[in-house]
């Protein structure tokens, strides 16, 4: 990328700058060199066989007949898995559970998290608490919070919240057999709303508050200053928080996997939890393995964005 | 609060009452803030406290009715530990998050030590391309990953995880610690350095001391990552390495329905976390953004 661009002298201050260049006048300039060649040496070279080595043998094993339920059969067997793949009605069920997930998960957190960022904001008794309150769910197990929710809270017949319809005089909902998908996108979406919520209430710390206090001089109400400025100030700060939750929901797992295992059908199968069933489920690796380039390929697409975004940041 | 003050001192010869009657718009306006508030934030919490009170009634109070009135009993606490062997799973995780935690620290702190104070003009390339590691989808690599660990006998042991999350938390502990390094006055390196400090006590004396904080709420969000991390802990575990993400699993099978037991073990699982969640939640923000809010 534009890692060129960047001289140290350039993030540094120059007083540092220019005691460390007499420095390497003395030591000489390749033992700088290699001080940081050795330093960094253990982190690059582990980083890089955990991404290349399994990433090449995805690729490889995609090209490959290997089923481990039939050792006889290996071989060559080109696009042969991909073509499998793209007809499998599976893969677009799932491709579109994935976008139903991601989307709808995406779209509470973020509206939900923007809105609780400004309410937290506001002064008001025992704040802090609150706010500890708000943000716990995001420290919890997946696998705590799923069962939690499957069992206490949407059981149809002990659950809390059937409890509370029929208090209401409303029926039970029984949830996870008749809104599967809708079941695993509020559990979901209770784990990630925090997470929204703590990225922007930190970026609400650095809001102007004198510019704030101009808007309201001038007679802006609290709709148009949160349209006008908060919301272009937390602009970058969403985009973060959507792009980094995309990346993680792309290959949401744990939730599915002790809840519906997928099911009815395959209701709740996402990609991620389509690939396992046919890795470790079918023993499909060739399959399981055009899956999971299919994966990668996706996840790159978001991952390309926020890298370009935190390489800007990098250089302010 | 300065509105009401300004608008107070543009009324200036207004009576007493009507300063009153903004003072106490104003008390309105938190009051309601307040209500909406913490009706919201106990909205969000209620799962995690509806776990911890069923954690403490028999099982046939915690699929009855929801009540608050039972007395509260510790038998389930007993029995989880007693029937399930929890200890061993919790041990598990311990020796899992803090290991993998400690070892990622040790490699990250020379690499981002040198980012941060030698940079180089690949620097910023190396760490945008660690930043991109994290982004491989875990279930891209799962076909090759459980073969590997197959056919070298790591599945199914702490060491196998710990390798994992090392590799996992690398990325996010490089990038944080490297934001706190550079946080760091330079002028205190320099005067260490023209005290005769070599690069190692620079390090050990100066740096790490200085920057302990930050290390600690690096190392802590490092934790947290593994202890919650639900992937690979099922994929790759099953009886003799399960932490307590992949035990919590085993109460989804049917005959494992026991909300009270199932309430009193999670309660236990997540309670060390929520609390290091607690403590380091605004330093966590820069390992959870790469930086890119502050």
């Amino acid at each position: 990328m534009s890692a060129g661009r960047v001289t140290p002298a350039g993030s540094f201050p120059a007083t540092f700058m220019v005691t460390d260049m007499n420095k390497t006048r003395t030591s000489g300039r390749t033992i700088g060199g290699l001080r940081t060649l050795s330093l960094q040496a253990p982190a690059v070279t582990l980083l890089f066989l955990w991404m290349i080595v399994p990433l090449a043998m995805t690729v490889w094993f995609s090209l490959q007949r290997y089923n481990l339920l039939m050792p006889g059969m290996t071989g060559f067997a080109g696009l042969e898995n991909y073509e499998y793949l793209f007809t499998d009605p599976a893969l677009w069920s799932a491709m579109g559970t994935t976008l139903l997930m991601v989307g709808w998960v995406l779209v509470i957190t973020v509206v939900g998290g923007t809105l609780l960022a400004v309410l937290f904001q506001q002064d008001f008794m025992g704040r802090g608490i609150a706010r500890v309150l708000a943000i716990s769910p995001f420290f919890v197990m997946p696998t705590v919070s799923a069962l939690v929710w499957k069992n206490m809270m949407m059981h149809p017949a002990n659950g809390v919240l059937s409890w509370v319809a029929e208090s209401l005089g409303l029926p039970a909902v029984d949830w996870f057999s008749s809104l599967p998908l809708t079941s695993v996108i509020i559990i979901v979406a209770w784990q990630w709303l925090p997470f929204a919520l703590l990225i922007l209430l930190t970026a609400m710390q650095s809001l102007d508050e004198d510019q704030v206090e101009a808007a309201r001089m001038d007679g802006a109400g609290p709709i148009a200053i949160f349209f006008f400025i908060t919301l272009p100030h937390l602009k970058r700060a969403i985009s973060v928080v959507i792009m980094i939750e995309m990346i993680f929901l792309l290959t949401i797992f744990a939730e599915i996997f002790v809840t519906t295992s997928g099911g009815p059908g395959l209701a709740t199968t996402n990609l991620a939890y389509l690939i396992y069933i046919r890795a470790l489920l079918d023993f499909d690796v060739g399959m399981a393995s055009a899956g999971g380039v299919v994966a990668i390929i996706l996840a790159n697409i978001v991952a390309i964005f926020l890298v370009r975004m935190v390489a800007k940041n990098l250089e302010s | 609060m300065t509105t009401a003050k300004n608008q107070t001192v543009a009324r200036a010869p207004a009576a007493p009452a009507t300063r009153s009657a903004l003072a106490s718009a104003l008390l309105n306006r938190r009051l309601w803030l307040g209500v909406l508030g913490w009706t919201l934030a106990l909205v969000i919490f209620f799962p995690i406290f509806w776990m911890i009170v069923t954690g403490f009634k028999t099982e046939a109070e915690a699929i009855a009715d929801p009540s608050l009135i039972f007395s509260p009993t510790l038998e389930n606490y007993a029995e989880v530990q007693s029937r399930a062997g929890y200890a061993k799973f919790a041990l598990n995780s311990v020796v899992v998050a803090f290991g993998s935690t400690l070892l990622a620290l040790l490699i990250a702190i020379p690499a981002a030590y040198s980012m941060a104070f030698l940079p180089t003009k690949r620097t910023k390339g190396t760490l945008l391309w660690m930043l991109s590691t994290k982004m491989l989808p875990p279930v891209g690599v799962l076909v090759p990953i459980y073969l590997l660990f197959r056919d070298t006998g790591l599945l199914d042991t702490r060491t196998g995880l710990v390798i994992v999350y090392t590799l996992m938390n690398l990325p996010i502990v490089v990038w944080m610690l490297y934001t706190f390094f550079k946080d760091m006055p330079k002028d205190i390196l320099e005067a260490g350095r023209m005290d005769g400090a070599g690069t190692l006590q620079e390090v050990i004396y100066l740096l790490l001391p200085l920057t302990l904080p930050g290390i600690a709420s690096t190392g802590l969000l490092a934790v947290i990552l593994s202890w919650n991390e639900a992937f690979w802990s099922l994929n790759l575990t099953s009886s003799q390495a399960a932490p307590l993400t992949a035990y919590i699993a085993s109460f989804s099978s049917p005959e494992g329905l026991f909300w009270a037991k199932l309430s009193a073990a999670s309660t236990m699982a997540i309670a060390p976390i929520l609390i290091f969640g607690w403590l380091t939640q605004k330093q966590m923000v820069r390992g959870l953004t790469f930086g890119a809010v502050k």
